[in-house]
């Protein structure tokens, strides 16, 4: 049996996707920037594309930037809007939570003269919004906070900071590359400025993504070129990928993210109540629908994926030994996770398709590998 | 996956732990010794030996080579054995995982200085300082709550 559990990393493309994007890799090729037939009808997949995100955001068609995916989105909301406003301000507020693209993007303008607060969370990963508030100064810029979590899986209340931004009259960025289809996002309503979401977490492209920016937002474009995405965004359209992205907006349905978040609440009933010294990381309730992360006692996360791998079961983990640094992940230890936990730490991901036969084979072949590891572990 | 020499020694004659919770790894070692009949403690044969580790797969790995490669070997031979030696017996490791196989012969060092200190054999230079370093990374991973 092989079982993909780890959808926070990426999903396989559905075939509904694969076959809105096959036109535009063929027959229908044209430049969307060409005035002829071949170019006009390029041009009419990406503002149906664009009039179909946009309507999953309650946003406007025009206020859809398309880009090559979530790093790039993150890249733009950061630098873009740091560049347009320091006259106003250098002041950006951030969390110790972030995806890396967000983080090093901040690192990269704390380089170049910006001063950037690092939002502690609490230590089910919540931003706690009066701290939130506190951190506000009079030259804060902008305030990014990501919805979803990538690793544990919290959710913000993103209608809540986005509340106090509007307020202070700062813009307010959320990366919702985990939580786009499968959380509600209403620009209007939550008070958004700028959305990060991309394609390959819901079932689409990879490659492929799209910047929310509020209508009158300043903002300097990262690539300079033709001009294209209202000079925002240069560079050929990527008009399969950008029809794909639409069709993948589709896919995450409401009884799919239901079911998704029964499965996820019986497999972490599960483990809790058959695997001993385990712990749930991020929030009991509020989190992503998909999302499971747990922390093993005594074991370390690495050899429990490897294991797990060779009996066909795919998932993730935040220990440092299946990174580059040999640091553990810095979202668990911001969550106060000592670092033998965060070494213990893995992290599932459900899909829409996954079963509850699946996840019951999980589970078997999980408890016996945490058993067999824990033999093996000088600590009892 | 399947490890050889995992488990504990009962009664063994030397025990070493070796590790860093901050990197993940750590690593146990059992040795049992057969004393030299010429009376020279380098000459006394590491008759069996058996691992406890808590780390990656390339931890685990590492640690039970190093019991595949000094079993019935002598303490001053068991004291020689190179990270390439563990590395190369594995048919190579990745360079980020290197360190694992350093934490294994640190393991197999501090029981070969649990089994000298307890016969009160004498110690040499390197071996004393090697000791010194590693207890203190011990230490640090105990005072953060490996136990």
């Amino acid at each position: 049996m092989k079982i993909y559990l780890d959808n926070a990393a990426t999903t396989p493309m559905a075939k509904e996707v694969l076959e809105a994007m096959l036109p535009y890799f063929s027959e229908k090729f044209g430049n969307a920037s060409s005035i002829h037939s071949y170019g006009r009808e390029a041009a009419e997949a990406i503002e149906k594309s664009r009039e179909k995100i946009a309507s999953k955001l309650n946003a406007e068609p025009g206020e859809i930037i398309f880009t090559s995916g979530g790093t790039e989105s993150n890249n733009i909301a950061l630098k873009g809007i740091a560049l347009a406003n320091k006259a106003k301000g250098q002041h950006i507020i951030t969390t110790k939570i972030e995806h890396s693209c967000v983080i090093n993007s901040a690192k990269f303008l704390e380089r170049n003269g910006f001063n950037v607060t690092y939002l502690e969370v609490d230590r089910q990963g919540i931003v706690e919004p009066e701290k939130f508030e506190k951190a506000i100064r009079k030259d804060t810029i902008l305030v990014t906070v990501i919805h979803g979590n990538n690793e544990i899986g919290t959710v913000q209340n993103i209608g809540e900071l986005g509340k106090i931004c509007r307020e202070h009259e700062i813009y307010f960025h959320t990366d919702a590359c985990q939580s786009f289809t499968k959380e509600e996002i209403d620009v209007k309503k939550q008070n958004l400025d700028l959305v990060t979401i991309n394609a390959h977490k819901i079932y689409g492209p990879k490659g492929v993504g799209a910047l929310y920016l509020r209508n009158g937002v300043k903002i300097e474009p990262l690539l300079h070129g033709g001009g294209h995405e209202k000079n925002l965004r240069s560079g050929t359209y990527n008009v399969p990928g950008i029809a794909g992205f639409a069709k993948a907006s589709e896919i995450i349905t409401k009884p799919s993210v239901e079911r998704m978040r029964n499965l996820r609440d019986y497999l972490i009933k599960r483990i809790l109540d058959e695997i001993p010294k385990s712990k749930l990381n991020g929030h009991p309730t509020k989190r992503l629908c998909n999302n499971v992360n747990f922390s093993f006692k005594n074991i370390e996360g690495e050899s429990m994926l490897m294991l797990l791998d060779n009996a066909g079961i795919a998932v993730s983990t935040g220990s440092a030994c299946s990174s580059h640094s040999l640091k553990p992940s810095h979202v668990l230890t911001a969550i106060g996770l000592p670092p033998e936990d965060a070494h213990g730490s893995l992290r599932i991901s459900l899909g829409m398709d996954n079963t509850q036969e699946e996840i019951d084979y999980a589970i078997e072949n999980l408890k016996k590998i945490v058993g067999r590891l824990r033999n093996l572990s000088p600590f009892r | 996956m399947n490890p050889r020499n995992a488990g504990e020694i009962e009664k063994a004659d030397g025990v070493g732990i070796a590790g860093n919770m901050v990197c993940g790894d750590v690593m146990q070692i059992f040795i049992k010794v057969n004393k030299s009949a010429d009376g020279n403690n380098k000459h006394d044969l590491i008759e069996d030996i058996k691992f406890k580790t808590m780390g990656c797969a390339a931890a685990i790995a590492t640690s039970s080579m190093i019991t595949e490669i000094a079993m019935r070997k002598t303490t001053e031979e068991g004291l020689k054995i190179t990270m390439e030696d563990v590395a190369d017996a594995l048919d190579g490791l990745p360079p980020v995982k290197m360190h694992c196989s350093n934490l294994a012969l640190d393991a197999l060092a501090e029981a070969i200085y649990d089994y000298f200190s307890k016969n009160n054999y004498e110690i040499s230079e390197d071996l004393k300082n090697a000791h010194k370093r590693i207890k203190k990374e011990r230490e640090y991973a105990e005072h953060l709550g490996g136990k």
